[in-house]
């Protein structure tokens, strides 16, 4: 009894080495590809097109109302200290230090993993990556680098709407529900928050772009067995890749703060 | 046989004892197999007996687990992607799914390996994707702007022979291309294999279990039945054989032939 659970636990943890050790053989062919050639502009601008332009309804709606329940919480809880007109301030710092890249980035996890995944994942069931590499053409220059590039480069510039908007939000609810006039809810903002938060919120999301990008593109890749292989591989691509984004933002954060 | 020997030239695709086997399970069981420059040699089988698996080896889509691999004189074993370019530049794939890439026109599908390998202008590109394009029936602007999702089972397959023979390839592979076609479609991929193999005096290897199709278009037949060349022969020579795995495969039973040949292989 002991034994087999030692034995299939054992081939658990074979299985995911094997797959991170896979995942890691992929991110190092792109790298060398991209060393080799640029990627190809006009398909990453495609793929920016389809994973960032297309992503920004979810991420201004999940953006505006976290700013909004953010206000509605802090200034009632903060009413405790009086310290009510300041909601601002700390909405601010939380948004742009924190909750405006990791929301943006597990909202870009859901949406953009799952997409790539199923993309890939159905030309991979269908033999169209077969085709690729049988027309001497390189499935990781023309598939996988300008998603990874397109994800890399759109995440960042989702963030900074996201901030905005969360912001803005906050400021609404923060005006109407609470009082606050505007003019010193975005005093407190300025006078709070820095560039260097800004920044440090920023640079997190490169990061995140590129494990979703990759995440989703491996997912695909790997993908057999029809077209319920299809959905299974989606479903990991969502799940691995928002608790890659949440685990990876614990250490980024932690080496940011150190620096 | 001194397995170091390199092939012929008059050989395009040479196996020797090539073995496969996933999760434990053999598939080819040390394949021996040469196609002969120009002729068109069919790989019967029944399902599952390995024939796409053996088909994939030759163009390097998979590796093999031992045994050796030359293709158009180039000792492919363990070759590189990489290296497998210049090779892949000479070889067309018809695949058993077409595939077809569905975010592309018909007209960009057949352009693809022109624009991966050749740097020609717009309208060199257009003129010869319009040559493939008729070169299999389908001619015309009209079939060319649309996308893959709109043609017919039967179409989809011709702008997959018509994607495969661009580059004027000097070797064909077709993986199954009667695979679930109406009779009449079959027999038209049928005889555009054997039209382009007289026209463009390409090598071609089809991949099947279809006899129809095997008898029409083949110089050569290889029975593929349990992980090995059963037997191999002309079309006549097949038709006349006694030999038990070709006799159970003609008479329709796909279990006597993997019977026969296990048989056969213990015997010898």
């Amino acid at each position: 009894m002991n034994g087999a659970l030692t034995t299939r636990l054992g081939a658990g943890v074979i299985e995911g080495v094997e797959r991170f050790g896979d995942f890691m053989l992929l991110v190092g062919r792109t790298l060398r590809a991209l060393a080799r050639r640029r990627p190809p502009l006009a398909e990453t601008l495609r793929q920016m097109e389809a994973i960032g332009v297309r992503s920004t309804a979810i991420v201004a709606v999940t953006a505006t109302f976290t700013g909004m329940v953010f206000s509605l919480q802090t200034a009632f809880a903060m009413a405790r200290f009086g310290a009510k007109p300041y909601v601002g301030g700390v909405l601010a710092l939380a948004l742009l230090r924190e909750l405006g890249p990791a929301l943006a980035a597990v909202m870009f996890a859901g949406r953009v993993a799952a997409g790539i995944t199923a993309e890939l994942g159905s030309m991979q069931v269908t033999e169209q990556v077969d085709a690729i590499r049988a027309m001497g053409a390189d499935p990781v220059q023309k598939l996988v680098l300008p998603r990874v590039a397109a994800a890399v480069l759109s995440l960042p510039l989702l963030t900074v709407f996201a901030d905005v908007l969360g912001i803005a939000g906050g400021l609404v609810v923060a005006s109407t529900q609470y009082g606050i006039p505007a003019h010193f809810f975005m005093r407190t903002v300025t006078y709070n928050a820095t560039v260097d938060d800004l920044v440090s919120g920023i640079v997190k999301t490169f990061f995140f772009g590129a494990i979703i990008g990759w995440v989703g593109c491996f997912m695909g890749l790997a993908t057999h067995g029809g077209t319920v292989g299809v959905g299974r591989a989606t479903t990991r691509a969502v799940v691995t890749s928002s608790i890659s984004v949440l685990i990876a933002d614990f250490f980024l954060t932690k080496v940011l703060l150190a620096l | 046989m001194s397995s170091s020997v390199p092939p012929a030239s008059e050989c395009t695709v040479e196996l020797r004892g090539v073995r496969k086997a996933f999760h434990g399970q053999p598939v080819l069981r040390g394949v021996d197999l040469r196609v002969r420059r120009g002729e068109t040699l069919t790989i019967l089988g029944g399902s599952g007996a390995g024939k796409s698996v053996c088909l994939k080896h030759m163009i390097g889509l998979l590796s093999p687990d031992s045994g050796r691999i030359w293709v158009l004189g180039t000792e492919v074993t363990r070759l590189r992607e990489s290296a497998w370019v210049p090779i892949r530049r000479r070889c067309g794939v018809v695949f058993q799914s077409s595939a077809l890439f569905d975010s592309l026109s018909v007209f960009e599908n057949v352009a693809y390996p022109l624009r991966e390998h050749l740097d020609l202008g717009e309208d060199e590109i257009a003129q010869r994707v319009a040559g493939s394009l008729d070169a299999v029936g389908l001619p015309g602007a009209e079939v060319a702007v649309r996308l893959p999702e709109e043609l017919s089972g039967g179409m989809r397959k011709r702008v997959g022979v018509a994607r495969a023979i661009a580059l004027e390839p000097e070797l064909v592979f077709y993986d199954e291309p009667t695979t679930g076609l109406d009779p009449a479609n079959a027999r038209r991929i049928g005889d555009l294999i054997a039209e382009l193999a007289r026209r463009l005096h390409v090598t071609s290897v089809v991949v099947t279990h279809d006899l129809e199709l095997c008898f029409a278009v083949s110089d050569r037949i290889a029975l593929l039945a349990a992980g090995r060349i059963a037997a191999e022969g002309s079309v006549d020579e097949m038709r006349a054989s006694q030999h038990p795995a070709v006799r159970a495969f003609l008479e329709g039973s796909h279990e006597g032939v993997a019977g026969a040949a296990e048989e056969e292989a213990d015997g010898s």
